[in-house]
């Protein structure tokens, strides 16, 4: 048994099957995991045996073709290997009750929509469970429902694979021991819970979007697996438009991302972005989601954030920019989330809405309330006031501030940059 | 599944203080009120009670055949163990919502949930 069992698979067979098995990859992989998991209760031999399928639909798929069904051949071999592994280690009563689990009728858990509850819901629950740390919980989304090996979350989160490694069997080992139970939650919990999943991948989608360490600010890798995970959360939970109103800012946020580094690497703001590059497809798929999510009339703070950059997306310049109904859309926001980023987010859209000043005076009773002391983008709006307003050497010690406190490289040239020109 | 719920919190705060079951007669310990809430949802108390303070604490140690008697708790911090409770549940989630409804969670304590080891 070992976290770091699920290789991706090795580049052979030929040029079909292995499309084929790639694909299937992507589809299936979390079903299937989700469905042993259920099965046997066993989260390494779900994932073990689901990896075991994978591989053998690589040799097998090459020599007899691709069946009509790939989805259910996966799950079939995959369930056949769990009962033969179980088998084989039956010298325990508890053993034997669960092949007698695992041969009765599989259940019709492919049709999304059929009113089965699909196991990856079940397993997104679980993953997300508030008894793991945060980044427990994300990795072993990463790992169970992407499908990302161990080497590769390590990868995305800077630590050690051993480290990583450690981490996802730790938590295995709770789910197992403490009895972190494998279910959708009761209607009592559900709304409590379905914001943590939905925090999971926000949480995701931001490491990717804005990386909080190291070289590289954009780590397409991430952001791909968290819209990924999302469009599976929301096709999951259709009555939830807060998952709806997720995917639709993931969506939106995700459109600009080809815009926001120039060629060197460098940060781009949003003002000075080619918006012929935004993503138009995304955009209006972000844009139509949003628009079904409201249409609930159950409005929460992931529809608000879609709907905030939507209002940035539908702008085709950035002097076209509504920005007095962003502020409306973040004083909404800070009914549910009352911090103080969006309360600095706020103050930016009065800036641009209604004058520098009054932004200004805004961020400055922020900076005295101290709730974001030692953030460096409350330092870099001041100075981008500042600037504005022209009292140039107070702007260049709010950079010089933000320019020691900014977390990655881009950022620091990016405030290097603007530093120079109002020392100049 | 079996949990243990490990009280935890200040002793020497007036909400945390251990309550002795003597004195008042009439009044009802405030714990039974939980008790009940928690048999109704079908979680089972298996037993439980709340502790003499950590004063009363003895720690003894056997190193290589010489017990080593002291006073006072294993580790001295600014919360104590003031008492426990064993449970039978489902899973986790009902061993945590029985936690969060406990009388020294809602007075500002900790309640600490351990799964009992199994001993099949």
């Amino acid at each position: 048994m070992t976290a770091t069992a699920g290789e991706r698979m090795p580049g052979s067979g030929t040029g079909a099957a292995q499309a084929a098995v790639a694909d299937a990859f992507r589809q299936e992989w979390g079903k299937i995991v989700a469905t042993l998991i259920r099965m046997t209760g066993n989260w390494d031999l779900a994932e073990e045996c689901t990896q075991d399928a994978f591989a053998a639909a690589l040799a097998k798929w090459a020599s007899d073709g691709v069946p009509d069904r790939p989805g259910a051949w996966l799950t079939t071999t995959a369930r056949n290997r769990a009962v033969d592994r179980l088998r084989r280690s039956k010298t325990e009563a508890v053993k034997l009750q669960e092949v007698a689990a695992l041969s009765v009728p599989e259940e019709p858990a492919f049709q999304g929509d059929s009113g089965v509850p699909d196991d990856r819901l079940r397993l997104m629950f679980a993953c997300c469970h508030p008894a793991l740390t945060l980044e427990t919980r994300v990795a072993l989304t990463l790992r169970t429902l992407a499908g990302l090996t161990t080497a590769e979350i390590a990868r995305a989160f800077l630590v050690p694979e051993g480290t990583m490694a450690k981490r996802l069997t730790r938590a295995k080992h709770k789910i197992r021991d403490a009895g972190i139970p494998y279910r959708v939650p009761p209607a009592h919990l559900l709304p409590e819970r379905t914001t943590g999943v939905l925090a999971v991948l926000y949480l995701l989608f931001n490491e990717g979007y804005s990386a909080s360490a190291g070289a590289d600010l954009l780590r397409p890798d991430l952001t791909g697996e968290a819209v990924r995970l999302g469009r599976m959360l929301a096709g999951l939970m259709p009555d939830e438009p807060e998952a709806t109103g997720l995917l639709a800012l993931m969506l939106l946020q995700d459109a600009r991302s080809a815009a926001r580094l120039d060629a060197q690497g460098d940060l781009v703001s949003l003002a000075d972005q080619d918006r012929a590059s935004w993503d138009a497809a995304k955009i209006a798929e972000g844009v139509a989601l949003l628009e079904a999510a409201l249409r609930r009339q159950r409005a929460g703070p992931y529809q608000l954030q879609a709907a905030i950059a939507a209002c940035h997306a539908e702008a085709r310049q950035a002097a076209d920019t509504d920005w007095a109904q962003i502020a409306l859309l973040y004083e909404e926001l800070r009914r549910f989330v009352p911090s103080p980023v969006v309360e600095l987010n706020r103050a930016v859209a009065v800036a641009m809405a209604h004058g520098p000043e009054t932004g200004l005076a805004l961020v400055d009773e922020l900076a005295a309330a101290g709730g974001l002391a030692g953030y460096y983008l409350l330092s870099a709006t001041r100075a981008d006031l500042l600037r504005r307003l022209d009292r140039r050497a107070a702007a260049a010690v709010s950079y010089q501030e933000a320019l020691e406190l900014a977390p990655t490289e881009p950022e620091r040239r990016y405030l290097a940059k603007r530093l120079s020109e109002v020392s100049g | 599944m079996r949990y243990m719920l490990l009280m935890c919190g200040d002793e020497t705060s007036a909400e945390l203080a251990p309550h002795p079951l003597d004195g008042d007669d009439s009044a009802e310990p405030c714990w039974m009120p939980w008790a009940r809430e928690m048999q109704a949802r079908g979680v089972l108390l298996v037993e439980g009670s709340q502790l003499q303070p950590s004063g009363t604490a003895t720690t003894v140690r056997n190193s290589g055949g010489e017990v080593l008697v002291a006073d006072g708790p294993f580790a001295e911090t600014k919360e104590q163990i003031l008492g426990y409770d064993v449970i039978e549940c489902t899973d986790l989630d009902e061993a945590i919502y029985a936690a969060s409804r406990h009388p020294v969670a809602l007075a500002g304590g900790v309640v600490e949930v351990r799964p009992v080891l199994a001993s099949v």
